[in-house]
């Protein structure tokens, strides 16, 4: 059963009585625990794409089915909650908010789905060891090194047990010890059976995936399946 | 749930203002300072009118005073010539406000002479009121000791009088006053009861210009009361003043008639009543009429205008405090764009945006409303204590502050909160 779908995906952005169309019937299929690559050179729509998978943007015209629900006609409210409970993103620049300690970024996507306190601190404490920050988690983000902030957020993506993981370039500032820290917790996600996206530049990143989306000028080039 | 909500939402509340500490205090300062100068302008003012409210009060409200005023000098002739100057309130104006005046329950006739009394070597000035057994009626002074003239001293034209706290204090200092004598040009009356201090002579004389009565009123420390038969045939009713050349005397029998009427209601009908009885009787403008009840009506209404006035300068500077606080919210709104993208990304509805920072608001009026209560109420104090002005907290207005700076959290809070809703997901998480 595809996780993704989307049936002639387009966004337009109109400038003045020029119309901009950014991405341009995206047919996509995406199954479950699917390990995806999307790549492109800059301006080719992979933010925009990402952004629409992530249900932060609604498209212009188009379907878009995730796991199996039209969210393309959604109001901000019911996407905010499908946000919430069934994508889980990790930044480039890890985006954890600094007040708050490690465990209380891992909490935040949980309290927004009103879970209770107890059980939340609880998954938290779990999240936070899977990534390897147990001995981390009364410490504020900028206490972190790089590569600790991106697993903190990779714990906060998963909190809520998402459906589908999207990662934007998710070792862009890491230097490549951490960025292979990074990368071997995402393959240990992929090996538990989650659906990973991951938007890169980095052909090294694209061969560790099965099936590689290739954009140009809003358009799908090709699709490349390694492996299998 | 909703408890752990709200729980959740003061406690990452208050974090973000603990990281931003001297911002947050001084946008709570300005909410302080305005809840604390409505507290205490309106305790200064409520205190300033109570005092005039009840001093106006113990002149009574049911009360009519009439009293004597010199009339206008006529510019006749000037030569050297003696003669008497008949004018004010007559024994006969009393009779006949008696007889005639249906709605006067009381009337009373109070003749008032400044005096000298002495006690063995001591003297203090002080007015003698010649007046009747029930001016006790229509005045607010209290027996501590003894008794008030009776209607036997007045039948009988009795050497007795009352004196009043201050006087008993000065005159006699240790003795008990009752049973003694005090001597009062030449004569000696037998002290038979001690009131409380009064303020009816001095008030009046305030709203009245009176000067019959006040003519040597420099270092007159009280009352003493005697019965008016006494005073009518033991002091003079007449008065000499010179001037220049000529030597002018003046006869005045009444200094004031007091009536009291039955109720609220028939003060001021009585009082076209008795203005067109006395005007016949009196061609020269020789009296006034002074009505306690209109002062006291007067003194709510310059009361409610004193509180307006400064209630109005507090609330500027509350608004002054509540459009920092949008400021300072405002400026957090867009410092925090970013957060407010991940938050939006990772499920929060705009909803919860909105709570959040208007929760940040209301905790910073909330603060800025307690200290504002608490300085609010110490200031008046000090006012009290140290400018010795009366001062009176009234709940109402502790209410009124509180309630205005949760409102100002809430006014001015919530287009900042809404702001920071609207924006969009995208472009706030790409915002540096």
């Amino acid at each position: 059963m595809s996780v993704v779908n989307t049936k002639k995906l387009c966004k337009a952005y109109q400038l003045g009585s020029f119309n901009l169309s950014v991405l341009c019937d995206i047919d996509l299929e995406i199954e479950q625990g699917q390990y995806v690559a999307i790549m492109g050179p800059s301006g080719s729509g992979k933010s925009t794409l990402l952004n629409l998978l992530g249900c932060l943007d609604k498209p212009s015209s188009g379907k878009y089915f995730l796991d199996g629900k039209d969210v393309s006609s959604l109001d901000d409210n019911e996407l905010s909650l499908i946000r919430g409970k069934r994508i889980g993103f990790i930044f480039q620049s890890y985006n954890l908010i600094n007040q708050l300690n490690v465990i209380e970024n891992i909490e935040l996507p949980m309290y927004y789905q009103g879970i209770s306190e107890s059980e939340s601190a609880a998954r938290a404490a779990e999240l936070a060891e899977m990534v390897g920050l147990a001995d981390r988690v009364g410490h504020r983000p900028f206490e972190l090194s790089g590569g600790q902030q991106q697993r903190v957020a990779i714990a906060r993506a998963i909190a809520n047990d998402p459906v589908i993981i999207l990662a934007d370039e998710p070792t862009g500032n890491l230097d490549s010890a951490s960025g292979a820290d990074i990368l071997s917790i995402l393959d240990d996600l992929h090996q538990q059976g989650k659906t990973l996206i991951v938007v890169t530049h980095d052909v090294a990143i694209a061969s560790r995936t099965q099936k590689v989306i290739h954009l140009l000028d809003g358009r799908i080039e090709r699709e490349i399946h390694n492996g299998a | 749930m909703l408890l752990f909500r709200l729980k959740r939402t003061i406690e990452l509340g208050a974090k973000s203002l603990w990281m931003h500490r001297l911002r947050s205090s001084l946008t709570i300062l300005g909410v302080v300072f305005g809840v604390c100068s409505v507290i205490a302008m309106l305790a200064i003012g409520e205190g300033a009118s109570r005092q005039a409210q009840e001093d106006i009060a113990k002149l009574g409200s049911r009360n009519i005073i009439i009293e004597t005023v010199k009339p206008p000098e006529q510019q006749k002739d000037s030569g050297n010539v003696e003669k008497v100057r008949n004018y004010g309130l007559t024994y006969d104006d009393a009779d006949s406000i008696r007889n005639t005046l249906k709605s006067a329950e009381v009337t009373v006739p109070v003749r008032i002479i400044s005096q000298e009394s002495r006690y063995n070597s001591r003297k203090v000035a002080v007015n003698v009121l010649g007046t009747v057994p029930w001016y006790e009626d229509v005045s607010s002074i209290k027996i501590i000791d003894g008794r008030f003239l009776s209607a036997i001293d007045l039948k009988h034209q009795l050497a007795v009088c009352v004196v009043d706290e201050q006087v008993a204090r000065k005159l006699f200092t240790f003795d008990d006053p009752i049973g003694l004598d005090v001597k009062i040009q030449g004569y000696y009356y037998r002290v038979v009861g001690i009131t409380s201090q009064s303020v009816d002579s001095g008030m009046t004389d305030v709203f009245s210009d009176s000067e019959a009565v006040s003519g040597s009123n420099g270092g007159v420390i009280g009352n003493i009361y005697v019965p008016i038969t006494t005073a009518k045939c033991r002091f003079s009713e007449f008065s000499f003043q010179m001037s220049g050349n000529s030597r002018n005397a003046e006869r005045v029998e009444l200094q004031k008639i007091i009536i009291k009427v039955g109720s609220n209601e028939e003060v001021l009908p009585t009082r076209d009543v008795l203005d067109s009885l006395l005007s016949r009787l009196h061609k020269k403008q020789d009296y006034h009429i002074v009505i306690p009840l209109e002062l006291l009506r007067q003194a709510a209404q310059t009361r409610r205008r004193y509180s307006i006035i400064l209630g109005s300068i507090a609330a500027i500077s509350l608004l002054v405090g509540g459009i920092g606080i949008m400021n300072i919210m405002l400026a957090t709104v867009s410092e925090r764009t970013r957060e407010i993208g991940i938050r939006r990304a990772i499920g929060a509805r705009k909803w919860d945006i909105i709570i959040q920072f208007l929760s940040e608001t209301l905790m910073l009026t909330l603060i800025g409303g307690i200290f504002g209560i608490a300085l609010g109420t110490l200031i008046p104090f000090l006012v009290t204590y140290f400018g010795d002005m009366p001062t009176v907290i009234t709940p109402v207005s502790l209410i009124l502050a509180f309630g205005i700076s949760v409102g100002i959290g809430i006014i001015f809070g919530l287009y900042p909160a809404c702001r920071a809703a609207n924006m969009d997901p995208i472009k706030s998480l790409r915002h540096e």
